[in-house]
């Protein structure tokens, strides 16, 4: 039986004290799509955070590709909500993207022709190829969440973790992510992200829907239910 | 004119000695002060430019390098933020905020308990430019060997830190060790950099021409050289004019870099609306079409 790529049993996430949702349980396989849905302050940030080894779990056991979190850096990749310091980096497009090398160049590695040529696929797959010249502080958000997305794909990874990539993106940003984690998916990546949109659920394997506690978990059809967005949101789906 | 605005640094042999050293302070600070804008460390930095003085006034006391006082002084502020932040759940602000004033505190209790000292306060909080000694540049040249050193192993978390510390941890960087190496950096800068400029001004030389280069730069490779431009220009204007007109040189040198981030921002601002303008006007071929 091949190992789980995610696997969360009886986890409790929060700082220090506080826990912010408790009892998490959840898995998945290569290639699959989890999507966590919840308002602002639910635990979708905390629980990516502590899938990518940046807080700790308070309890319970959770392992990405079969170890702890944090310990297999180079083979999951992590995008922050909103990285902090796009409005004043002096960084033209393809240096932020460049970063996305780092964790297999470590400290002392030189970059490679091999290293160059992903920066360039991920530029072109994400549309920021037509102003990867250009400092991204000069950019609009959509443009520069592109940029951050472009960088996160030229990991290479076999799990992301994704926190609101479709932030601040428009209808054709955010088919252009949809296409872009169908794609990863299709090379057998998996992906967990959070989101407010329930439309980006739409193609998942599971979607958690999360309150400071899991309201639901399962295929979207399930968790998904009007009486679980009532008591998520406090309204429906239209139907 | 050649008499005005170079024939004092040929003659003056102490005014040649300032010069060498403000340049060396103005590279060693671009190169820290790069990462001190894009990191927004800049209160910490104030810290520690002012924790160094009990340090100091300790090591002269005792007749030993003031280097090695100003070094314990900047561990012992940047120790006690890290203990007073984590121990006892304040911010980081605050904790600085708490480390510096007690450390200024009792710096002036040290200074003001000896006569001696009492006059060279004046010389660790300003500096003085035209007191630099040679031996003063060898320890100069040292620090900024050290400071482009530690800048160019750690460029990468550096770098990264600066546009989260999420992506670097998730990337195999301990956010920590880089955050504590950087401090160190800064440390170093103050600590080498305070003959020339004191630990008061020394801030201006860390934060003003990388303020101003940020503006402008488009890699952080040309951040850090149009610092050093500027903080070379500032050094050779500032130590002129104190030379014509008996100012203070290195109050002199740090205004001067205050005053040409004033400059930049202003131009930057232009910049920007001309570019807003530019934006708004109708695209060349769109009005083609037009026609």
């Amino acid at each position: 039986m091949p190992t789980k790529t995610v696997l969360a049993e009886n986890v409790s996430i929060g700082f220090g004290r506080h826990t912010v949702v408790a009892e998490i349980d959840f898995s998945t396989d290569s290639g699959a799509l989890v999507v966590l849905i919840g308002t602002n302050g639910s635990g979708k940030s905390t629980l990516l955070k502590t899938l990518a080894g940046m807080i700790k779990p308070l309890s319970g056991n959770a392992l990405v590709l079969g170890a702890k979190p944090g310990t297999r850096v180079k083979n999951v990749g992590y995008l922050p909500q909103h990285p902090i310091s796009s409005h004043t980096l002096p960084l033209c497009v393809r240096d932020v993207v460049r970063m996305g090398r780092f964790a297999d160049l470590g400290l002392f590695n030189r970059e490679t022709t091999k290293d160059r040529e992903l920066v360039e696929i991920a530029l072109e797959k994400t549309g920021a190829a037509e102003f990867a010249n250009k400092p991204l502080r000069d950019l609009s958000s959509g443009q520069q969440q592109r940029a951050h997305l472009a960088q996160v794909l030229t990991r290479q990874a076999e799990v992301l973790l994704l926190d609101e990539p479709t932030a601040g993106l428009d209808i054709n940003g955010r088919k252009l992510v949809a296409d872009l984690i169908a794609s990863e998916r299709a090379r057998g990546v998996t992906v967990v992200m959070a989101t407010h949109e329930l439309q980006d659920a739409e193609n998942a394997n599971t979607v958690m829907l999360l309150a400071q506690r899991v309201v639901s978990i399962g295929a979207p059809e399930v968790a998904l239910r009007d009486e679980y967005l009532r008591e998520c949101f406090g309204f429906t789906q239209p139907h | 004119m050649l008499d005005f605005f170079v024939r004092p640094f040929i003659d003056d042999q102490q005014l040649r000695l300032a010069f060498i050293a403000s340049v060396l302070v103005a590279i060693t600070c671009a190169v820290a002060g790069t990462f001190v804008v894009l990191r927004g460390l800049a209160f910490i930095g104030d810290a520690l430019s002012h924790g160094v003085l009990p340090g100091i006034a300790t090591a002269m006391l005792l007749s030993i390098s003031p280097i090695v006082g100003a070094a314990v002084g900047a561990a012992v502020i940047m120790g006690g933020v890290g203990l007073v932040s984590r121990r006892y759940k304040v911010s980081a602000d605050t904790a600085i905020g708490l480390m510096f004033v007690a450390m200024l505190s009792l710096g002036v209790i040290i200074t003001s308990r000896s006569t001696n000292l009492e006059e060279d306060l004046d010389h660790i909080l300003f500096g003085d430019s035209l007191a630099v000694h040679s031996t003063d540049l060898v320890w100069q040249i040292i620090a900024l060997l050290l400071v482009c050193l530690i800048g160019f192993i750690a460029r990468r978390p550096f770098l990264m830190m600066s546009v989260d510390d999420g992506l670097a941890q998730t990337s195999g960087f301990s956010v920590s060790l880089f955050h504590n190496l950087l401090l160190a950096m800064i440390g170093l800068t103050v600590i080498s950099s305070f003959q020339t400029v004191g630990t008061l001004l020394v801030m201006g030389m860390l934060v003003a021409p990388a303020a101003s280069a940020v503006m402008f730069a488009r890699r952080i490779s040309s951040m850090m050289l149009i610092a050093s431009f500027i903080g070379i220009f500032a050094s050779y204007l500032g130590l002129l004019i104190s030379h014509h007109f008996n100012f203070a040189a290195s109050a002199t040198i740090v205004l001067i870099t205050v005053l040409i981030f004033a400059i930049c921002a202003v131009r930057f601002d232009l910049m920007k609306r001309r570019n807003l303008k530019i934006d708004e006007l109708p695209h060349q071929h769109e009005h083609n079409h037009a026609h």
